[in-house]
């Protein structure tokens, strides 16, 4: 058997379980949004229509699509830099020389993005709890009244932005420590012995090399952001006053609460449409600062 | 002679983010540990009063929880061991096998993950119930069966095995299979364990795919059952933190255990990915 025959058996099961459970799903999701699949066509095929775009134009008329998108947009444009920044100021810290018992820390850290994101919702809708729950508690102790974190609209997104920080910041964390540890020493001995303050060599040296990363690592978390579903459906089912409804919590009540999968899936490319186009602007603003 | 006062500003920060970061799994597991209703008194208390395991004894005699830990374990290893299956020798032909079009597909391949896994869920749900696999392991198996990130993995891997290795078998006669068996496979000991420890895990923690296709409470893995659960039984908060350590308490100490092999997958998925 030569070997360029044995390159193709070798990926040939992993490319058909790829082609018939992710390519076929995919092309066949893009045909399905074009048609008014629903509970009747799920019982019996030929109920099935072609609509062309009439889904996404019913979503553009739906106040609660727009809702899911804003919401969605809150949590990802207030998620992500949140996010990115506790793992930034975490990973300085780790990789300070003065740091004791690093891995100790980093485990601690980095805990949180092992555990399974249901459960830990599950705890932190009790410590979110107005009456009972400790963060109130503590807050109360520094004389700030209860909060209703997941039953007031303005507070539950926030809540749930709380939650999705301390679940994550670890990941990028390790990633960034990564990166700050491949930065060379003598950058910062020259940096100290023109004088440069921690601060100035925070802008001058440890920002701007480890600049790549930090976009890398910023269109990841955004994707991630975007997906947003176990949260809203463990902790607060969409409310209060469907603010916590994301896309894909949308996507999911489409199609598989009300099996309107025609729906559902113009939902999902919407979804993918937003996510692609964000991935895009973000590498474009980092070209364009890169040139300036 | 350094000032003091930086080393002690670090430590202190890093010991109260610490803290604060372990908190609420600590309290998860206190929480478990009270008497029912305990947790809802005023000022919630921070440990049980006297610590007892009824919560633990509810959880598996009446709500038989029991059940739902085998199907994560056997959804789990299930995935694991068909992401081996299929990725490690895809990865391996990637990065050692020449084959026409190599280059190419595996750019195609790694294009692909800008697509949300989520877009194939409802044609996928279809495809399944056509096959009869709604309601089955089988089903919640499906998507685990080969990566884009687990070839992608297997194959960064596999570039750092020299091909002299690979030459000297091939010249001793060994066909292709024998050679990724016996010569390969050894090798990359390290990435298998990585792998495995990626795909248990994250299958051990996914929720959207096992929730639409496992509505038989008997066959639904952990999380799903606990999401359910907690709908049902929202005033119980002892009982439901008994679940979470129940649902956690595994993968956090499979963590623990194989933290060095995991940091790894994490690290080569991202630095270029």
């Amino acid at each position: 058997m030569k070997a360029s025959h044995a390159g193709w058996l070798f990926v040939a099961p992993a490319l058909a379980a790829i082609a018939v459970f992710f390519v076929v799903p995919v092309a066949a999701a893009l045909a399905m949004s074009f048609t008014d699949f629903d509970i009747y066509a799920l019982a019996d095929i030929d109920n099935l229509r072609i609509v062309g775009l009439d889904n996404y134009a019913r979503l553009l008329k739906t106040p609660l699509f727009w809702q899911a998108l804003a919401n969605t947009f809150f949590f990802v444009l207030v998620g992500v830099p949140l996010s990115i920044a506790a793992s930034l100021a975490a990973a300085l810290l780790l990789n300070s020389p003065l740091a004791r018992f690093k891995a100790f820390y980093r485990t601690a850290l980095f805990a949180p993005v092992v555990t399974t994101l249901v459960a830990v919702a599950v705890v932190w809708r009790y410590l979110l709890h107005t009456r009972y729950g400790l963060l109130n508690h503590a807050l109360a102790l520094i004389g700030i009244d209860p909060i209703d974190w997941l039953g007031h609209p303005q507070w539950a997104m926030p809540a749930i932005v709380l939650l999705s920080v301390w679940k994550n910041f670890g990941y990028n964390m390790i990633i960034l420590l990564a990166g700050l540890q491949a930065i060379p020493k003598d950058l910062y001995e020259a940096a100290s012995l023109e004088g440069a303050s921690w601060w100035q060599q925070l802008r001058h040296v440890t920002l701007p090399t480890l600049a790549p990363m930090l976009l890398m690592v910023s269109i990841l978390t955004m994707a991630a952001h975007f997906q947003l579903f176990a949260e809203p459906y463990v902790m607060t089912q969409g409310g209060p006053a469907q603010r916590t409804v994301t896309v894909l919590y949308l996507m999911y009540e489409e199609g598989f609460k009300w099996w309107s999968l025609g729906s559902a899936s113009a939902v999902a490319f919407v979804l993918f449409l937003f996510m692609f186009g964000f991935t895009l602007l973000q590498l474009r603003v980092a070209r364009y600062r890169e040139t300036t | 002679m350094k000032p003091r006062w930086p080393v002690l500003a670090v430590n202190a920060t890093l010991a109260v983010i610490a803290a604060l970061t372990l908190f609420p799994l600590l309290w998860m597991v206190s929480a478990s540990l009270m008497a029912p209703g305990e947790a809802s008194t005023f000022p919630p208390p921070l440990v049980p009063r006297a610590p007892t395991l009824a919560n633990y004894r509810e959880l598996f005699a009446t709500v038989g929880i029991g059940r739902q830990v085998i199907n994560s374990l056997l959804v789990s290893v299930g995935a694991t061991l068909l992401s081996l299956a299929f990725n490690l020798a895809a990865g391996y032909a990637f990065a050692k096998l020449r084959f026409a079009g190599r280059e190419r597909l595996f750019r195609t391949l790694l294009g692909a993950l800008v697509i949300p896994a989520q877009v194939t869920m409802m044609p996928l749900f279809l495809m399944l119930k056509h096959m009869g696999l709604v309601n089955s392991y089988a089903g919640a198996l499906v998507p685990w069966l080969a990566s884009v990130f687990g070839i992608f993995l297997v194959r960064q891997y596999t570039l750092s095995i020299p091909d002299e290795i690979i030459e000297a078998a091939r010249m001793d006669g060994a066909s292709e299979g024998r050679i990724f068996i016996a010569v390969v496979l050894p090798l990359l000991k390290p990435v298998v364990v990585t792998l495995s420890v990626l795909t248990f895990l994250g299958a051990w923690n996914d929720f959207m795919w096992p929730l639409i296709v496992l509505s038989d409470r008997d066959l639904q893995t952990l999380p799903v059952a606990l999401a359910g659960l907690s709908r049902e039984h929202v005033q119980d908060t002892e009982l439901m933190m008994a679940g979470a350590v129940v649902t956690v308490l595994p993968v956090l100490l499979l963590f623990l255990a194989l933290q060095r092999h995991y940091m790894r997958g994490l690290l080569m998925g991202s630095v270029k990915g």
